[in-house]
């Protein structure tokens, strides 16, 4: 039986490690995330041909004979397994989430020369501010120097909306009232998408925005380019955000 | 005909509903002329003229379908009808259209309402799957699309899942304790009717303006706050249910603290009452903070006030801290019963006392305490004070280690027995071990913060619910009505049609959600109408094992009606096993025993030879009385 398990297990870990279940890997926090998971899939694999083969096993072994109407035996538990299948799970469960908690602290760490992007969502429409200019307002685009932390800010004007790039693996409510954070350097240039996945009204499924990671040098130049301001309403939104609430994490820390 | 208005019946309550909606209506017309008010009002989030007779009209309905009389009749001094037990048992299929307070006619009732919604609740779904065969928008639009999961959700959660399992312990567990019935009767009837108000309800809310409510079933604020006036009707609907399941928890707790057979110590009591105990626990400390939430919403909404507005001093934070806080011990609500079934049917058909019995009871205490103690996980990207994220995560994650115990310990009780499939019940208890373990895994490796940054909100989450919802809960619940069918109805189900169901449903149930993890990890996320065109191949195929998942279950459906009405006869304990319920007549004698029963052992002792569970008025003589024996304790 154990030689069935550690087949099993070796076999289902191995083809599903060999997928790409995330998609591509663009920000430092990617392949970070995607380690978790591989080890999360390695310790389920275990865990589930467990339970399987042992399943299969009694069901092989122990199946009543037709006609036979006799009970099995009169077994009724046995402490020294009830421990070990209490305490190697929390073992297991234990380990998780001391790895979480690790990479948690890494991908949330700042670097010290971050830059900071305002965003800003609306049913049902992204926008988003930059730093250093006073015209440096882009509406249904976002872009961001490539290898730099850029941490949002965001600022919900009206419900619940949420900031996902997938492959950045980085999501974050917009909560109207307060300022949410999310800190994320990505690692590939090119365009990607952002998608609005808290669901925000009958135009949830369409609140998309297009987002190009570029070179330092390229996207200064862009911002150069840029010939609007962050309208007053949403520069209102932002200061009342922070007075009233300001962002938990900040708070925490400033103490 | 007047006669007829006068009795408890469905004619008074209708004329009750109409003549209470009236009074709510009248009442705001008045006091809105008199405030200088025009008399109707429009505002999406208003309708007062709606909103307040639709408060009224249930308790008008209810007053006069009869759950109050007596009550009512003690209150104001009036001789109360003496109590003839007319109003016990089920003579013919009317009977179960009228306020009864068997416990037996009860569960049944409870059966056939929920199962009434779970149907709707699946036609919901395949709308929902029809729409998402394919990219783009073909069947319904967007707002519509909304309006169907966050119906179907809450027709699941709320109208089938949780009170199913109130049914099924209806039926089952006062006769498993050796009860003569539960032990608050009426407010058992009460908690009935008060179900199909709440369904009604939120089916009602397609007829509002601007449509059912469509907010999911989580109704987060502001986005419920401002919604249409179908909002409303889910604020009171979810009022209802759980009023209806609290009174019932209090029922069950009352019952199975006070009215155990003699000789029924809390360690000889079989799994299916421990489970229904520790679920009570939850519900009653629990269902109140999701009231709350809906009553401020609901007061946000119609009063103005400012529990969750921003602009106004309210903190949109706390609706999900509140929400989730009934909503995580909910998700325990919806299987801790489910749990019990499995371990009386494993043990049953494996003919082997259940392995670690104590440590199975202290399992479900271990998840009851830790259950209160997780709810943030669901708002690790909520924006919440970061700091709490931690500490919830850890307590996600060792909650599965009382659940693991409870899996392993399944698995024990199989080794060494003599396993009998022939049962679909036993069937469906199996398949729920590895269909819940996955489901179990999933929900570990959500628990995992920086794991479920990636995929919060996407059809990873769909899918870790519909795996424990649907392949834990679902699957506990058909294995439970196979298994009591014939205790129920008094007569068998068709074992051929329910292996085409327990395959058709498995097959089904693993077709349907095991992509979904897939897509939801690569970047599809939920609640849309709509998607990216490369994951249509994977909604095709998701749509077409779902439409399957779905049509197979009218097989059991006919199964159910056509073997109630036709089946062979079912013998009183056609499956040889231990617990009270099975050494009555199936169904069983409408005060379910002449004299109470005695416990006398554990209630899984297969395998001794002599060991009983309990014994029965008239036999056993040769037993002393006094101290009950301990044979296989
Ligand atoms: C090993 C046990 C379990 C663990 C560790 C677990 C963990 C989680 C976590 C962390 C989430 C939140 C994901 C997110 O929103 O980002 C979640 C969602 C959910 N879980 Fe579980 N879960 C477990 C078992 C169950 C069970 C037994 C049920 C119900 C029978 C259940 C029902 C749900 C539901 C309904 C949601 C989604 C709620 C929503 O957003 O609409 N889970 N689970
Ligand atoms: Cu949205
Ligand atoms: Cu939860």
């Amino acid at each position: 039986m154990t030689a069935a398990v550690v087949a099993l297990a070796a076999a289902i870990s191995a083809v599903m490690l060999s997928i790409n279940w995330d998609g591509a890997e663009d920000s430092t926090a990617a392949p970070k995330i995607d380690d978790l998971l591989n080890i999360a899939i390695v310790l389920s694999s275990i865990i589930f041909a467990i339970v399987v083969v042992a399943l299969a096993y009694a069901l092989y072994a122990f199946r009543a004979k037709p006609g036979d109407e006799s009970d099995g035996e009169p077994i009724h538990g046995n402490t020294r397994l009830e421990i070990t299948w209490t305490l190697i799970p929390t073992i297991i469960v234990l380990f998780s989430g001391g790895w979480s908690w690790k990479v948690l602290n890494e991908i949330e760490e700042r670097t010290g020369h971050e830059m900071t992007v305002d965003v800003f969502s609306q049913q049902y429409a992204w926008s988003f501010g930059y730093p250093g200019k006073e015209y440096a307002y882009s509406e249904g685009v976002l872009h961001v120097p490539v290898n730099r932390q850029i941490v949002f800010k965001m600022h919900s004007q009206d419900v619940i909306h949420s900031f996902w790039v997938p492959q950045w693996r980085i999501k974050k409510d917009n909560v109207p009232g307060i300022t949410t954070t999310a800190v994320v350097t990505p690692t590939k240039t090119g365009t990607f998408q952002l998608i609005c996945t808290e669901l925000c009204g009958f135009g949830h499924a369409t609140m998309r925005a297009k987002v190009v990671v570029q070179s330092q040098s390229a996207f200064d130049k862009w911002v150069e380019g840029l010939k609007e301001k962050v309208p007053t309403p949403l520069m209102v939104s932002v200061k009342q955000d922070t007075e009233t609430n300001p962002e938990p994490l900040e708070r925490a820390e400033a103490e | 005909m007047v006669a007829a208005f006068q009795r408890p019946g469905w004619y008074r309550a209708a004329l009750g509903a109409v003549i209470a909606a009236a009074l709510g209506f009248g009442l705001v017309v008045v006091l809105r002329e008199i405030s200088g008010l025009s008399a109707f009002q429009s505002e999406q989030t208003g309708y007062p003229q709606v909103i307040v007779p639709l408060i009224m009209a249930p308790f008008g309905f209810l007053l006069g379908i009869g759950c109050f009389d007596y009550w009512l009749r003690w209150a104001f001094g009036l001789p109360t009808i003496p109590e003839d037990h007319s109003s016990h048992g089920a003579h013919s299929w009317k009977d179960y259209f009228k306020v009864n307070t068997d416990h037996k006619v009860i569960g049944i009732q409870y059966i056939c309402t929920t199962f009434v919604f779970f149907f709707i609740g699946g036609l919901a779904a395949m709308l929902i799957r029809a729409e998402l065969a394919q990219p783009g928008t073909q069947i319904v639009g967007a707002g519509t699309f909304n309006s169907l999961f966050s119906v179907h959700a809450a027709l699941m959660i709320f109208l089938f899942v949780i009170p199913v399992f109130a049914g099924i312990a209806n039926y089952v567990l006062p006769l498993m304790i050796g009860a003569p019935d539960m032990a608050f009767p009426r407010l058992n009837a009460l908690s009935f009717w008060m179900l199909p108000i709440a369904g009604l309800l939120f089916l009602g809310s397609f007829l509002a303006p601007g449509g059912a409510f469509d907010a999911g079933w989580t109704g987060y604020a502001p986005l419920s706050t401002g919604a249409p006036l179908g909002q409303s009707f889910f604020n009171l609907g979810v009022q209802f249910a759980g009023a209806s399941s609290i009174a019932t928890a209090l029922n069950f707790l009352v019952t199975i603290i006070t009215m155990r057979a003699p000789g029924m110590t809390f360690w000889r009591m079989p799994l299916l009452v421990w489970a229904n105990l520790s679920t009570s626990l939850l519900v009653v400390a629990a269902t109140p903070f999701i009231a709350g939430a809906q009553f401020m919403v609901f007061f946000d909404r119609i009063l103005h006030t400012n529990f969750f507005q921003f602009g106004a001093g309210g903190d949109v934070i706390s609706y999900q801290h509140i929400f989730w806080f009934y909503s995580h011990p909910a998700v325990y609500i919806m299987i801790l019963p489910g749990f019990g079934i499995i371990s009386e049917v494993i043990s049953t058909h494996a003919r082997k006392p259940i392995f670690g019995y104590r440590l199975m009871a202290l399992a479900l205490i271990g998840i009851i305490v830790l259950s209160y103690s997780v709810w943030a996980h669901h708002m690790f990207v909520a924006g919440m004070f970061s700091w709490l994220r931690v500490p919830m995560m850890l307590t996600t994650l060792l909650i599965a280690v009382p659940t693991g115990i409870k899996i392993f310990s399944w698995l024990g009780t199989l080794y060494f027995g003599k396993i009998h499939t022939k049962s679909t019940a036993m069937l469906f208890a199996l398949a729920f071990i590895v269909t819940f373990t996955i489901g179990g895994i999933s929900g570990v490796m959500l628990g995992m913060v920086p794991f479920d940054i990636h995929v919060s909100d996407t059809y990873f989450i769909v899918a870790h619910i519909h795996f424990v919802l649907f392949g834990g809960s679902v699957f506990t619940i058909f294995a439970g009505i196979y298994h009591w069918f014939p205790k129920m109805t008094g007569r068998m189900y068709d074992e051929k049609l329910g292996r085409v169901h327990f395959w058709g449903t498995l097959i089904g149930t693993w077709g349907t959600f095991i992509p979904m993890h897939w897509i939801g990890m690569d970047g599809m996320p939920r609640r849309v109408a709509d998607y990216a065109a490369q994951f249509g191949n994977w909604n095709l195929l998701i749509s077409c094992f779902a439409f399957m998942l779905g049509a197979v279950q009218l097989v059991f459906l006919y199964n159910m009606i056509v073997s109630w009405r036709f089946g062979p006869k079912a013998e009183a304990n056609p499956w040889r096993a231990n617990s009270i319920e099975w050494l009555v007549s199936s169904p069983p004698p409408i005060y379910n025993f002449d004299e109470i029963p005695r416990v006398v052992g554990g209630p899984y002792e297969f395998g001794i030879p002599g060991a009983q569970h309990a014994i029965m008025a008239g036999e056993g003589a040769e037993v002393p009385t006094g101290e009950p024996s301990v044979v296989g304790t």
